[in-house]
């Protein structure tokens, strides 16, 4: 008997969107566009649009100021991104100078249109909020933001009408809120049953496990995409493990290095669209899109795999 | 703040240490030879410093003012904000210290100790020189590059200190309004420094420790004034 497949409804602009990405990645990506194409994609449960297991954060790694060296570096990073398959980059207008070094860096790579851009309103009361998503997007030069999350759930009862709203009137594609590194779980379960969210972006990675319990099944059970971030604890990961010589079955998973492996997990959990680590480094964001490729762990190995973490 | 008690310091560190230092790499060549300039100046307070009147102690205050208003604008406002929202405020205060240092210290007057009168002055003497020479050697000292040393009058630690050595120096009770934004940068930088793994992070919190612990031990009034 043959199977039928369903296949995700798209529209047009989803379709012309889609067609332009990869004609941009054709263009850009020369002779890594196979390496490109093979980068493992998930799709957003609200949409089907399908989106790099790997992206790009920008907490810290990004916020360079005015240091034109700096900015130079970050852009060959952002290219490098592209390069290798990646869409989503992630920031805040927390994060210092982040958003207009992200800008900087896209106009300097002819605005990729391959770009899934992710920011986040972090203002209160909620009625700055529209003033606040304005200047980032200015900082971004982007007609509009694919993604807009509530950052840390500040002001959330205010900023989520407001961003539903943008999203009704197709000023933004979807709509989300982030938390970090475990906190106000509760609440962030509570809004994802009430609210009608696109994302949730939480902290998970090998040692930080929370939200396997409850969150990530939620997620699925709701039909929400999951962004992680801190993948790498803020680097304290890589540090702890970086001394240890890679255990003998990395291999089996497709593993040439700790970052692969802690990403691989982390992306190998049914319910996680796609990790967002932070890197100034144009060898690690290649070596982090890396990790978006097959094989990925099955069950047993993702248990052995946090077993030999933890005891390191 | 929803679970304060989960959130660490790094948890507000918003830039890497490489960024935070390149910060005053820039900032130096853009002002060159500023810094001169401003060595100068400090030397000409030291000298002041060491038998000083009325027009002295004015002279003093309204230098510091000057240096508080200079890095507040420079430093903070300017460049420490792009990679720190709330250098913002950082700004605020440190312009809010130079109009104290003019309204306590120039309309009215510091009545500073002279040199060589005891402990309290050879440890306000003591921090200034610490804070004009020997503060901005301890950067290289830990390994980060000369184009990144910090200079009073240009950069907030330096200016700090040798604050603080002045108000070790200075008499009477309106001092005290003098010390609270200095003492908060001490916590503020030595914070900063220690969620970057800084060396040196031990320097402002204990040059603070040190000023105030001679303050609150000195007599009421100057001697040798």
């Amino acid at each position: 008997m043959k199977t039928v497949v369903p296949i995700p409804s798209v529209n047009r602009r989803q379709l012309l969107h889609t067609l332009a990405a990869a004609g941009a990645a054709a263009v850009s990506a020369g002779t890594h566009l196979a390496r490109a194409d093979s980068v493992l994609t998930r799709p957003i449960p609200s949409s089907g649009e399908r989106l790099p297991a790997v992206g790009l954060g920008s907490w810290i790694t990004f916020n360079v100021g005015y240091d034109e060296v700096a900015r130079a570096a970050c852009a060959e990073v952002i290219g490098n991104f592209f390069d290798a398959g990646g869409r989503l980059i992630d920031s805040s207008p927390m994060y210092g100078s982040s958003q207009a070094v992200i800008g900087g860096a896209l106009k300097r790579l002819g605005k990729p249109a391959a770009l899934f851009s992710a920011d986040k309103v972090w203002t209160s009361p909620g009625s700055r909020g529209p003033a606040q998503i304005e200047t980032s997007r200015l900082h971004w030069d982007v007609p509009r933001f694919d993604l807009l999350q509530v950052h840390n759930l500040l002001a959330w009862q205010e900023h989520l009408p407001t961003l539903n709203a943008m999203k009704a009137k197709g000023q933004l594609r979807y709509v989300g809120i982030t938390t970090s590194e475990g906190r106000r779980h509760r609440e962030v379960e509570e809004i994802m049953r009430k609210e009608p969210l696109d994302f949730v972006q939480v902290t998970y990675n090998v040692i930080d496990r929370d939200v396997e319990a409850r969150i990530l099944p939620l997620a699925r059970e709701r039909g929400i995409a999951v962004i992680v971030n801190r993948p790498f604890q803020q680097g304290a990961l890589i540090e702890r493990v970086a001394r240890r010589p890679l255990p003998p079955w990395a291999g089996e998973i497709g593993c040439t290095s700790w970052a692969q492996l802690l990403l691989k997990f982390i992306i190998s959990h049914p319910a996680v669209t796609c990790a967002i680590p932070a890197t100034t480094s144009v060898a690690h964001v290649r070596e982090n899109m890396e990790a978006a490729r097959e094989p990925l762990p099955h069950e047993a190995m993702r248990r052995r795999m946090a077993v030999h973490v933890a005891a390191l | 703040m929803s679970e304060w008690w989960t959130y660490r310091l790094s948890n507000f560190l918003l830039f890497s240490p490489r960024t935070y230092y390149r910060l005053f790499e820039l900032y130096n060549s853009e002002i060159w030879p500023g810094q001169v300039l401003a060595l100068l100046v400090g030397l000409a307070m030291l000298a002041l410093a060491r038998n000083p009147g009325p027009w002295q102690s004015r002279v003093i205050a309204a230098a510091l003012a000057a240096s508080w208003l200079w890095v507040a604008w420079a430093f903070h406002y300017t460049r420490y904000a792009s990679i720190n929202w709330a250098a913002i405020y950082f700004a605020g205060a440190f312009a809010l210290e130079a109009l104290l240092l003019l309204g306590f210290g120039v309309v009215k007057e510091l009545q500073l100790r002279r040199a060589g009168a005891g402990l309290l002055s050879a440890v306000g003497i003591g921090l200034f020189v610490f804070a004009l020479v020997l503060h901005p050697l301890i950067g290289p000292l830990v390994g980060r590059s000369w184009s990144q040393i910090e200079i009073f009058a240009i950069a907030p630690d330096p200016t700090v200190i040798a604050t603080l050595g002045v108000l070790v120096l200075a008499s009477g009770s309106s001092t005290w309004l003098l010390l609270p934004i200095p003492i908060l940068w001490c916590l503020v930088s030595g914070a900063t420094a220690w969620t970057m793994h800084s060396a040196d992070a031990a320097v402002m919190p204990v040059a603070a420790a040190v000023a105030l612990a001679v303050r609150i031990g000195r007599p009421s009034k100057p001697d040798g004034y």
